[in-house]
């Protein structure tokens, strides 16, 4: 059975490691997704925040992330690549592009979400701006914002699985080799590894989502909120993200 | 003591929010601003701490122009409390207590010490200090929002509609924990509401608004009830419509000492004083509470 | 530009294969959310469950979807099944929370005033709540759509993404133009349904005209 070798061939020592074994692979892929995800984050998070504080741009934000879920990622990743050139750059950079959205969303999506009257006490009581932001909005939108994260750390795993397609490895090259290879077992296992690092960086990036929300927030939530209003909000914060490759 | 003096403010979208205003606010006074929803009472008070900045005119705390002032410190030296109680509900009610000091550059110890203190002033117990504010009632909550206010000792504590929020038995209650707060420190403060009876109960001086935060009368409670000076005045405060003109109901024989009071239509509004069915006269002065009325203030009629 | 008149054909056929192949997972998605959020919305339980699941599923990279489905469904890798219903899940996935989102959204006290004047809870259903959290499946549905059209594209890679096509086929060919015009049409197919979706939208829900929980959750979608 098919589901059976893939595992086998998963758990047989020879898979593991060598130039085309299962733990290089696995720290390229990580590399590449480490590398990208800084970056994004690097540009996105000070965007989404701003934005968010200021609540100018919002349309931006909206159309931002619309379109850009319009767009085929895997068309893009080969566009850009054909015009770059092969290798980690233009990956990174591809990668990176096609996180930001999602991490802006996210953060402008958290900061939006903070209670207006509070944000208005802060400031007069005599917070400056940039306290308002690290000790209320921030704290507030914490779970948001590692929402987006989260989303963008998926798209990212996911497309960097297409980068076994360009010449570059990752656990994608699993995949690719097997369909090109015809070799169904090989794309299977590669499959399962790239599925298992999915929900395994989803489920640690749930858990700190969770771990983030303030106490006083969620001992609260249960009696001081309305269902309407704020059941809008914990969509976009559990709300698995939309994974390409 | 604040000074506005000829305050406009036109916002962004072209509405007159404040038109050509001018009060002086005495020091260690309570001044209500009273008025409808619109009428710009709430704008009017968010200048004194800078949280709207007037078009034109200036307003002035101890003779000094605020617009020269830094907002973020004229703020930290003005207590604010507003109607959802405004607090952080990531922090705990004492670290709510604490925030201005600590960010001021109290110790921690010594902010948190005189936290307490206030918890004890507002009348809240000491046990609350570490709940949530999502863990507290409304009326709890709006205590602990008088505290956050007072806890940089300010001499001027601004009040946007506290008590608007929460149930009526629980504002009488924290009404007369203001007065008595009030007797206490002597702040000045300033307190919106758009409930005359509020005003008039709390406030020594009292300004009723119209559209613009035009001055339809100023004066204190008896003044404005005995003199309403234009008939706006007269219907806002209830006068008008005939509710705060009491009379005794002779054909009611009650027992006791008390008689019944009626308004002008009629309805029993309240009892009065009367041993012996004489009416008490007025040595008691016009705050007297002799006559208990379900809203209360009719006494100072 | 001269490349696509001289491969018309084969790009409308591409477009029409694209429409074809996506409209199927939307139209399940929708159909099948109806009672599984209604579900969720009703029993703590299920919706536990059913979004435990559905977001489990959702996070499996697509193209690692499409191999390991044929496996599942005792197909042939290159079926054009395998793709449809991995992407049927991933709408299935977007709309049952949605759909929950949508059930919730519609206030309480309409629903008892609902059933005081003496509505069954079957007409409860069809004729008050369903209605009512329309706007909100609405915005979710146009967040499927826009998602699988987009995510059809992956399938190429086992020999079923329609437009996707163009993609593997330009860059193997080192023809960016081509790619180029495989990503265009996939917008416009996208912008397409879209504009489809908010036309029967108006139709089917006049009073809802700018609804405000439409736009919301596009945003609040947006970072998911």
């Amino acid at each position: 059975m098919l589901f059976a070798a893939a595992l086998a061939f998963i758990f047989d020592p020879a898979n593991l490691l060598g130039e085309k074994g299962i733990l290089p692979r696995l720290m390229d892929h990580l590399l590449y997704t480490g590398l990208s995800l800084g970056a994004a984050l690097l540009v996105g998070i000070p965007i989404g925040l701003l934005i968010g504080h200021t609540g100018k741009g919002k349309n931006f934000v909206i159309a931002l992330t619309g379109s850009f879920r319009a767009l085929p990622t895997f068309g893009l990743l080969l566009f850009i690549i054909l015009f770059t050139g092969l290798g980690l750059g233009p990956l990174v950079f591809v990668l990176a592009i096609l996180a930001i959205p999602p991490i802006i969303a996210g953060a402008y999506s958290g900061l939006d979400s903070v209670n207006r009257e509070t944000i208005d006490a802060a400031r007069a009581i005599g917070m400056t701006e940039w306290q308002i932001l690290g000790k209320v909005e921030i704290p507030l939108a914490l779970p948001l914002i590692l929402g987006g994260v989260r989303s963008a750390t998926l798209q990212i795993i996911a497309t960097a699985t297409i980068a076994g397609y360009v010449g570059l490895t990752g656990l994608g090259r699993f995949l690719i080799e097997g369909l090109a290879l015809h070799d169904y077992t090989l794309a299977f296992a590669g499959a399962i590894l790239v599925a298992a690092l999915a929900l395994v960086a989803d489920g640690i990036l749930a858990l700190i989502q969770r771990l983030v929300v303030p106490h006083g927030v969620s001992r609260g939530m249960a009696r001081t909120t309305t269902r309407s209003s704020r059941r809008t909000a914990p969509s976009a914060l559990t709300g698995a993200p939309l994974t390409e490759g | 003591m604040i000074e506005f003096r000829g305050v406009s403010k036109q916002f962004d979208d072209g509405t007159l929010a404040v038109d050509d205003f001018s009060l002086v606010i005495p020091s260690h006074k309570t001044v209500v601003l009273v008025g409808s929803s619109g009428c710009g009472k709430t704008t009017l008070l968010r200048m004194i701490n800078r949280m709207v900045d007037p078009t034109s005119g200036s307003i002035l705390i101890d003779d000094e122009d605020i617009a020269g002032l830094e907002p973020v410190k004229l703020r930290r030296r003005i207590g604010y409390v507003m109607q959802n109680s405004g607090l952080l509900p990531h922090r705990k009610v004492i670290d709510n207590v604490a925030t201005v000091p600590l960010l001021e550059g109290v110790p921690k110890r010594q902010a948190y010490a005189r936290a307490m203190e206030l918890l004890d002033t507002v009348g809240l117990d000491r046990s609350l200090a570490n709940r949530y504010p999502s863990q507290l009632s409304g009326g709890q909550q709006q205590r602990v929002g008088v505290a956050r206010g007072l806890a940089v000792d300010p001499n001027i504590l601004l009040m946007d509609e506290p008590f608007g929020a929460v149930d009526p038995i629980v504002r009488a209650d924290l009404q007369q924990e203001l007065i008595r707060l009030q007797q206490e420190l002597g702040k000045t403060v300033v307190f919106v509401t758009h409930d005359i009876d509020e005003a008039f109960l709390l406030g020594d001086q009292v300004v009723i608004l119209q559209v613009g935060a035009q001055i339809a009368q100023q004066g204190t409670p008896t003044e404005i009830l005995a003199n309403p000076a234009t008939e706006f005045v007269a219907d806002f405060i209830g006068a008008g419509r005939g509710k705060r003109r009491l009379s005794v109901d002779a054909s009611v024989e009650s027992e006791g000492n008390d008689l019944v009071l009626v308004d002008s239509a009629g309805h029993a509004a309240g009892v009065v004083d009367a041993p012996g069915g004489v009416i008490a006269n007025g040595d008691s002065g016009p705050k007297s509470r002799s006559i208990s009325n379900k809203t209360d203030q009719a006494g100072d009629a | 530009m001269q490349w696509l008149w001289e491969n018309r054909d084969l790009v409308f056929g591409l477009s029409l294969e694209h429409v074809r192949l996506s409209a199927i997972p939307i139209i399940v998605g929708l159909i099948a959310s109806i009672p599984l959020g209604w579900l969720a919305n009703r029993f703590r339980v299920t919706r536990a469950i059913q979004l435990t699941l559905f977001g489990i599923l959702f996070t499996i990279p697509s193209l690692a979807f499409f191999i390991t489905l044929p496996s599942v469904l005792g197909t042939k890798i290159l079926n054009p099944i395998n793709v449809v219903v991995a992407l049927a899940v991933y709408a299935i996935a977007i709309m049952v929370r949605g759909a929950a989102d949508a059930f919730a959204s519609v206030p309480r006290d309409v629903i008892q005033s609902a059933t005081a004047v003496g509505f069954s809870s079957a007409s409860r259903f069809w004729k008050v709540e369903l209605p009512l959290s329309g706007p909100v499946l609405l915005a979710n549905l146009r967040v499927v759509s826009v998602t699988t059209v987009s995510l059809l594209s992956v399938g190429a890679l086992v020999g079923n993404g329609a437009l996707g096509y163009l993609f593997i086929n330009g860059y193997q060919r080192d023809f960016p133009t081509e790619v180029m015009i495989g990503i265009i049409f996939t917008l416009i197919i996208a912008v397409l349904f879209d504009q489809i979706l908010v036309a029967i939208g108006r139709i089917l829900m006049p009073w809802a005209r700018g609804a405000r929980g439409a736009s919301r959750a596009l945003t609040v979608g947006g970072a998911a």
